[in-house]
Parts: structure tokens; sequence; C-alpha cells
């Protein structure tokens, strides 16, 4: 295995901002990189049981049907379906901030099942801090 | 067209075709780890792409894999992209 590490910290909840770290996490797994996605604030909310499409970010909610219509007239899976196929491929781990866990009263079982697990900011540092960390 | 002929610019064939057309990025590179994965060592799976990134993803993704570009070549509007199993 490759010592390439990609992490991400998601705390937006937009979809304009979750496809592509859905993408890069795709991408990355391919090509073997470890990936880990820390979702934080707002992203932790978009991984939420039946929490549904997420919404486009206010300068482009006006765009929101086309993006939808595009995307799915063109084979791209939910956010969720991404990063279920990216751990198929390669090594994806997904991780929930506790902090935000604690401030929205979620649990684990709340969230889909493609969360791996509950992690403080420490713990996500510390095995974050050989590779590159991109804020989301 | 004789036997010379059909072979030129087609050097090999498939054991599978997947036509991927009309799936973004990264859907056709999915596409072709998956049928790898599945694939029997030696066997040649051909991924059939619109999307512009598979021309480059899915070679870097090859060598990265270990596993052996056949050929990319343009046909039925979009790349063909061959690779064989070699592992």
């Amino acid at each position: 295995m490759s010592s390439d590490r990609l992490s991400f910290v998601v705390a937006s909840g937009e979809a304009d901002r979750l496809l592509p770290v859905a993408v890069l996490a795709t991408g990355a797994a391919a090509m073997q990189t470890e990936v880990q996605i820390f979702l934080t604030m707002w992203g932790v909310l978009a991984l939420r049981k039946g929490a549904g499409r997420a919404p486009l970010s206010a300068s482009y909610k006006d765009m929101t049907d086309t993006f939808w219509k595009q995307l799915e007239e063109h084979h791209v899976g939910s956010f969720v379906e991404m990063l279920e196929q990216a751990k198929e491929i390669g090594p994806v781990q997904v991780l929930a901030c506790g902090m935000s866990m604690d401030l929205f009263g979620l649990s684990l079982e709340d969230l889909e099942s493609v969360v791996d697990g509950v992690a403080g900011v420490a713990g996500f540092l510390d095995s974050a801090q050989d590779g590159k960390i991109l804020f989301v | 067209m004789s036997e010379f002929l059909r072979g030129v610019g087609r050097m090999v064939t498939a054991d599978r075709v997947i036509d991927a057309r009309g799936s973004f990025c990264p859907g056709p590179l999915m596409e072709m780890i998956r049928a790898i994965k599945t694939a029997e060592v030696g066997q040649v799976v051909e991924v059939l792409t619109s999307d512009s990134g598979s021309r480059t993803d899915i070679p870097k993704w090859a060598e990265k894999a270990g596993q052996e570009l056949v050929e990319v070549v343009s046909r039925d509007g979009g790349d063909a992209i061959l690779v064989r199993k070699v592992k």
C-alpha cells in the first residue's frame, strides 16, 4: 500500500461541494491513496439517514433542477452511493466529528452506514498529519 | 474486407466490452476497475467512454494498479480504452 494520504475536512452540507469531495475521494481511492473524510458541522447533517438531497450553495441555487437532472442523466449516484463505491475500490474512511454529533444531538446510528465512526479533532489531525488536508 | 484489413487498428479483441458513454467522471474508471477485478488473468476489458478525463485517468490507474494498458483508440463517438488483467 502507498503511504500517500489525503484527508478532507467537510464542513459544508452543500451538494456542489459534496460532489467534488466524492469524486476526488473516488479518484484517490482508485490510485490507492488512503482517504479520510472528516465530517463536521453541516457535513454531518448531509449524512443523516433520510437527509435526502443536499441543497446547492446559495449563489447557485437557481441551477438546482439542471444540476440534478444532469447528474441523473450521466449516471452519477448520490454522495452516499459515491462514497460506498470509493470504499469498494480503495482505502476510504469516513468519520463524523464528535463535537458536531454532540451539537446536533446525534449518535452514529443516526448516520448513513457509510460513516465508519465518530472521531475527535486531535485523533483526526494525528492520523492526517503526514498527508494532505483539504478543507471543504 | 480481407482478414488483413480487419486487423488494422484493432490488434486486440476484448473479452468484455462495457459501454460507459454518457457517464461522467469517474464513472468509466469505476467500470474498468470493477470489470478488471472480476476478470480472469490474461483477459482484456474494453471501456467505451465519452468522458474526457478517462483518456488520462484509466491509463494512470492501470500503471498504478500494475495492469497492462493495451490501447486507447477514438471510435464510436468516444474513446475505447483496453486494459489486460495481468495479475
